[in-house]
């Protein structure tokens, strides 16, 4: 079953809102019971669609931030744009018990399979952490005993989404490697100046070529283009880099 | 090579391609008419709502594949890649 | 059947306004595009009319930018279905750039930096309908919404109105530009709603 492309047909579905938590002051995980969801890989996204009482709709991708498993309920994560459409209204209008329009789950190829055994170089900018979360949590519930790193590049500490999981899962240590890279602010006494992520970084914090990762990177489109030539120039093989791009504001807004 | 980071990628066109056919498309992969460059359909550099779907090749800009979805019917033009290669 | 999402209204505004069916208002100025932008210099641009097999006439930036020009307000409706009215302009009138042009052919391709076109009858790029626009909003026109110069020509869906523009050729038979070749109408009049081929 591992990478192919078959698909049920992708159709629209409705979902009940049934939990919110906060992530950040602009990032809310929105749970969504699915009756009749089929099941997801880690590493998919939903379409969401809203619809205006006079017929207008809009509708965005989200990744799918849960791991795969037997509920008919899945997490997305959505950071509120500015000057979005869609993200501000479900961050800040979207209530328990509200239904959604969800059409998914949809993506064949920035996929991770539990059957894979390989070592795996996560590396997300932003919001670009939420399907690789979903990969993380697939990972850990599973009996897969595949290396894991991940690199999580962010403008300050207080923007990290699952800081708690994540603080739990590095204390663990030895089934993912977490690294952090700060652009904006770091944390106080932190090694090194809040900076882009270069060779260098780049050279302490992910899995050496040699090993022949499969590296996912997720986030802005230009962080993306940006990290996957850096790990080019490292002698990754390209292709086992898999992208997801985001848009120039960090989203399809 | 381009300085105007706006484009997504193949992957965020999953749900518009995936009502045309019965696969998911951005693992496959496909060879560039013009340059002849072979890659991952998610690697595709995608324009959306512009009024149609574009994907250009991430190496030339040459464009792959269109999409006009009208409601009432669908118009792919495939002309840009030589093939699609997909395991079934 | 659609859920509709308690208290969405998207990016828009309300208002008492008169708007061609299917369209909503909008208070922004989305970008769209097909393509990356070209980044064009000025020493470099140029817009040629021809006929297919000669060029009739050539403009430079600098003896573009001596043409007389005017300042417009038009409403912009985008086939998408956003519509922005009273958007304000600057630009080179079609009844200027076609005065010395002597033609029985009909219809005119449009072309555009990177691979665009789009097709129109002549008669609807003349009669005060239809301007190569470099200023908006009383600034130079931004790359990414079709500068250094762009079709404007509002009585159309503005897909029509094609960005980084370079040239026109009459034709003698309406041939579909590249959305107009691809389920887009021909002619695109938004007040008939003539956003689809007909089928």
């Amino acid at each position: 079953m591992a990478g192919t492309e078959v698909l049920g047909r992708v159709t629209w579905r409705t979902g009940k809102v049934v939990s919110l938590r906060d992530e950040t002051s602009t990032a809310r995980t929105i749970a969504i019971e699915v009756r009749d969801w089929p099941g997801h890989v880690a590493g998919q996204h939903v379409d969401v669609r809203l619809t205006a009482p006079d017929g207008y709709s809009a509708v965005r991708s989200y990744s799918i931030a849960s791991a795969p498993n037997s509920d008919r309920r899945i997490e997305i994560t959505v950071e509120r744009l500015e000057d979005g459409e869609v993200s501000p209204y479900l961050t800040q209008e979207v209530a328990i018990g509200d239904e959604l329009d969800l059409r998914g789950p949809i993506g064949g190829w920035f996929v991770w399979h539990v059957d894979q055994t390989e070592p795996i170089q996560l590396i997300a900018g932003g919001s670009g952490i939420v399907p690789l979360m979903a990969i993380i949590r697939s990972r850990l519930a599973s009996a897969s005993n595949a290396r894991f790193r991940l690199l999580y590049s962010l403008r300050e500490p207080a923007a990290a989404f699952y800081k708690d999981e994540l603080q739990a899962i590095s204390i663990r240590g030895e089934s993912v490697i977490l690294s952090y890279a700060f652009t904006r602010i770091t944390p106080k006494d932190w090694p090194r100046p809040a900076s882009r992520i270069d060779a260098a970084l780049l050279s302490e914090n992910v899995w050496p070529s040699h090993l022949s990762p499969t590296c996912y990177v997720c986030g802005p489109t230009s962080f993306v283009e940006h990290v996957a030539g850096l790990l080019i120039a490292a002698g990754m093989d390209r292709g086992r880099i898999r992208t997801e791009r985001f848009g120039s504001t960090g989203e399809h807004k | 090579m381009n300085a105007n980071m706006s484009y997504l990628d193949g992957n965020a066109a999953g749900g518009e391609l995936s009502k045309i056919f019965n696969l998911d498309l951005t693992a496959a992969e496909g060879q560039c008419a013009n340059c002849g460059a072979t890659r991952r359909f998610a690697d595709a550099h995608l324009y959306v709502d512009c009024p149609g779907l574009i994907a250009r090749c991430a190496s030339c800009d040459h464009v792959l594949l269109r999409l006009v979805n009208t409601g009432k019917r669908a118009f792919l033009d495939l002309r840009g890649m030589a093939f699609l290669k997909l395991s079934t | 059947m659609a859920i509709i999402s308690r208290g969405f209204s998207g990016r828009r505004s309300a208002g008492e306004v008169k708007l061609p069916p299917g369209q909503y208002l909008t208070t922004d100025f989305p970008v769209l595009s097909a393509g990356p932008t070209p980044r064009i210099s000025l020493d470099r641009w140029e817009f040629t009319i021809d006929d297919g097999t000669n060029v009739m006439q050539r403009w430079d930036w600098n003896s573009f930018r001596d043409l007389p020009r005017e300042t417009i307000t038009v409403d912009l409706h985008c086939v998408t279905r956003w519509s922005k009215l009273g958007t304000s302009w600057e630009g080179v009138s079609f009844d200027t750039l076609l005065a010395n042009v002597k033609t029985d052919l009909p219809f005119a391709m449009i072309h555009s930096y990177g691979d665009y076109t789009t097709n129109l009858p002549l008669k609807d790029l003349l009669s005060k309908q239809a301007w190569i626009a470099f200023k908006y909003d009383g600034t130079d026109l931004a790359p990414e919404h079709g500068g250094p110069a762009r079709l404007l020509v509002p009585h159309l869906y503005l897909w029509k109105s094609a960005k980084w523009v370079k040239g026109l050729t009459l034709m003698k038979d309406d041939k579909p530009g590249f959305w107009e070749g691809l389920g887009y109408h021909i002619y695109g009049d938004p007040w008939r709603e003539q956003r689809y081929s007909e089928e």
